[in-house]
């Protein structure tokens, strides 16, 4: 299907570019952009002058740091002046729709080569501010000012779903084991280590049934991409993954306004939207990196891209079907929870992901034989989501 | 001329305990689990009368027993504390008058965080040297603050040491360098007005109680070209259980080397008060010729690494005072109301 696109209409992704995500004390948010998309740049083998637009996603540096402007000072500090450069902002779907306007910047033909980097800097504040300030991405006035939290709106999702489906504290669990598991090989992650069930089961309550491991962490970090025309990329170096398809869906900003909690409607909607564009069904997705900021949005979110049955995602991931060795591997860079959620960044460094292990570069984490990707990025309690298929051909 | 040291010194920890799990108990939160993470079984809690001055007395009357000088030999007085009872007042003119030390005094209260006890030694180190004194009285003392509910309240303890430095044939141990590492980091603070410290979470490890412990004690080692090995025993400022344990691990320290030092199992963290109760507590059991590594950390941020060797007077002046572990022994455990009212957290009016 995707052959009979010629090159000029394609978008493919020539360079990738990540720094380690955890926490970065010692390196300001200016530095640990600029180390990401110098590292994507090298990657692609161009140089800045190649480059004619500048896409830089960021979630709430405004509040973590009180530093606006993301994009100017992108462009200045990596020397791409006079670049287009614009922020974009998606609460933690930020990289996910900074990656889909780079996307339909060049695949307009408005541009010839954009980069998309996402950042974020978390740990320069405190816990209860950082906590607060992720709060502006759900509905401040209804769900906010009442006092919840985002652990507690997924709590609430959580209950739901074990009420409505029978999804236990053991299913719940597994997410968070499984990325941790995958993590060990990915030296770009911040939690490199097993946990087990247990563990997962006795960790601090955040917010019944949410304990401490089913929550992803508070990180630093920055990815980026670049994406250039189809029928340019033979004239740079390097390995292109295809884009062929960015599709993005909105849902209600609070929970309150949902017919069902237990149902991310924006992920079913960019799925198929998706889905219908390249006329193939979910299952024929090799590898997928998806959302899994609280262990239940993994598992509310497989459903919803039509991985499983509705309902069945939690004793399906339990039976091993989104394991790295399983039927459809499911974050085998250790995902949100393992890798770690530097919130701007995370949208892009999934499609980071995907892109290298498309290119079989993954490194220890590789998942043998993956030709078709996919990747599924969420913004609030699933109020924006983001979807792109990449493609290794 | 003989060299600098401890003519004699002395510990004082309030009588009353709390236990890990009762004050998560309060906050609804696994006590076993929280006490495993930190390494914490219970810690001290000054008695209703009780303050830092109160604690720096008992303990410079401990020191004076043991050094058993006449204390208008004293020539300074430097107290170390986050929790002196004024903010302008010093703390120091009532240790003073409490134990009949002159008149013609350099008296001052310190504040570095948790390191302002070894800040004060250091400085009565460089005066009796200088032979600007004969005597110099260094004390660390705290009755810790901490933020009802917050991960500090497990371990904020109260209790300090008193050190009488001098130079005369009757030093029970020499100070033979020290070495301090410094720098803006801000982990851990109380403004001017704020009841309770606030504090940057994890960024209190790594980057600052790690970073500084380690550099002063591998600057210390580089000085007196030692190695942890060279030490019988290592004191190390102990907010918790674990960080002293991990920092002296990471300096080659191995687990009996520091035992004697590590009183914060049973009576929490005491601040100012911490490492040097630690090294009152190792002067307890330390032998003739044995080598002592203290390393103090104060946030904000940093630490001061003191290099000392045990003399022969040792075994006979620490028996005229109670030990740091007679205190540790003596205890009257009380529930979290009856903390609140020690620590006055309950509003009255």
């Amino acid at each position: 299907m995707t052959e009979e696109i010629p090159a000029k209409d394609r978008v493919a992704i020539i360079g990738i570019g990540q720094t380690k995500f955890g926490e970065q004390w010692d390196r300001s948010i200016r530095r640990i952009t600029l180390t990401a998309a110098t590292a994507c740049i090298a990657d692609a083998g161009v140089s800045g002058d190649d480059i004619d637009g500048l896409y830089v996603s960021n979630t709430s540096t405004s509040s973590f740091i009180k530093q606006e402007h993301q994009a100017a000072m992108a462009a200045d500090s990596g020397g791409l002046l006079p670049i287009a450069s614009t922020e974009v902002e998606a609460a933690c779907a930020s990289g996910g729709v900074a990656v889909r306007h780079a996307y339909m910047a060049v695949k307009s033909k408005e541009h010839k080569m954009v980069m998309a980097v996402g950042c974020e800097k978390m740990s320069d504040i405190s816990e209860p501010a950082i906590a607060d300030t992720l709060m502006g991405a759900a509905d401040r006035e209804w769900e906010g000012q009442i006092g919840a939290t985002f652990p507690a709106l997924f709590a609430l999702l959580a209950r739901r779903h074990m009420h409505r489906y029978g999804t236990t504290v053991e299913q719940l669990a597994y997410p968070s084991v499984k990325a941790h598991a995958n993590a060990v090989d990915n030296p770009y992650a911040q939690f490199r280590f097993k946990v087990s069930i247990e563990q997962v089961l006795q960790s601090a309550m955040v917010a019944d049934p949410l304990r401490m491991l089913n929550c992803a962490p508070i990180s630093d970090g920055a990815a980026a991409l670049l994406l250039c025309r189809g029928d340019l990329v033979d004239q740079f170096e390097g390995d292109p993954i295809w884009i062929d398809a960015s599709t993005q869906a909105s849902d209600t900003l609070a929970l309150h306004d949902r017919p069902h909690i237990t149902q991310f409607r924006a992920v079913t909607s960019a799925a198929k939207q998706a889905f219908n564009k390249l006329k193939m069904k979910p299952a024929e997705v090799d590898i997928a990196e998806i959302h899994d900021s609280f262990s239940i949005s993994e598992i509310i979110s497989v459903e919803d891209l039509g991985f499983v049955e509705k309902g069945k995602g939690g004793p399906t991931l339990v039976d091993g079907y989104f394991d790295k060795k399983g039927t459809i591997p499911v974050n085998a860079s250790g995902g949100l929870k393992a890798k770690g959620h530097p919130v701007g960044a995370t949208g892009i460094a999934q499609v980071a992901e995907i892109a290298e292990q498309l290119r079989g570069r993954a490194g220890k984490r590789q998942v043998k034989g993956v030709k078709r990707g996919l990747t599924l990025n969420l913004g609030g309690t699933g109020s924006t989501a983001v979807v792109h298929i990449l493609n290794r051909e | 001329m003989p060299e600098v040291g401890i003519l004699g010194y002395g510990g004082y920890i309030p009588k009353y305990r709390i236990k890990v799990e009762e004050i998560a108990r309060v906050w609804g939160k696994d006590g076993k689990a929280i006490g495993k993470g930190l390494g914490l079984i219970e810690k001290s809690v000054p008695g209703l009368d009780e303050d830092t001055t109160t604690i720096s007395v008992e303990a410079a009357r401990n020191a004076l027993k043991c050094a058993q000088i006449d204390p208008t030999r004293i020539g300074a007085i430097y107290v170390g504390s986050e929790s002196h009872v004024y903010a302008t007042k010093p703390t120091g003119t009532v240790v003073a008058e409490a134990i009949n030390a002159p008149n013609s005094l350099q008296c001052a209260d310190f504040s570095f965080a948790c390191k302002a006890g070894t800040a004060a030694i250091q400085v009565c180190i460089g005066l009796v040297k200088s032979k600007e004194v004969d005597v110099g009285l260094a004390i660390g003392s705290d009755t810790a603050q901490s933020k009802p509910g917050d991960a500090l309240e497990y371990a904020a303890a109260a209790g300090g040491a008193a050190f009488l430095i001098g130079s005369d044939d009757n030093i029970l141990a020499t100070f033979d360098g020290t070495y301090s590492y410094t720098s803006d980091t801000p982990d851990f603070w109380r403004r001017e007005g704020t009841d309770f410290p606030e504090h940057g979470s994890r960024f209190t490890g790594k980057p600052a109680y790690f970073r500084h412990v380690q550099q002063a004690a591998m600057g210390l080692f580089a000085k007196m070209g030692t190695k942890a090995s060279d030490y019988d025993w290592g004191v190390f400022h102990s907010p918790n259980g674990k960080f002293p344990r991990r920092a002296a691990a990471s300096l080659g320290f191995k687990d009996d080397q520091i035992k004697p030092g590590l009183v914060v199992d049973y009576v929490g963290n005491t601040y100012a008060g911490s490492s040097p109760l630690g090294l009152a507590a190792t002067l307890d059991v330390a032998k003739s010729g044995q080598k002592i590594l203290m390393v103090s950390y104060g946030s904000g941020a940093g630490s001061d690494a003191f290099h000392l060797e045990v003399l022969k007077p040792l075994k006979e002046k620490r028996k005229r005072m109670p030990m740091v572990q007679d205190y540790i022994d003596d205890k009257v455990y009380i529930d979290y109301a009856q903390y609140a009212k020690h620590r006055r957290t309950i509003k009255v009016e």
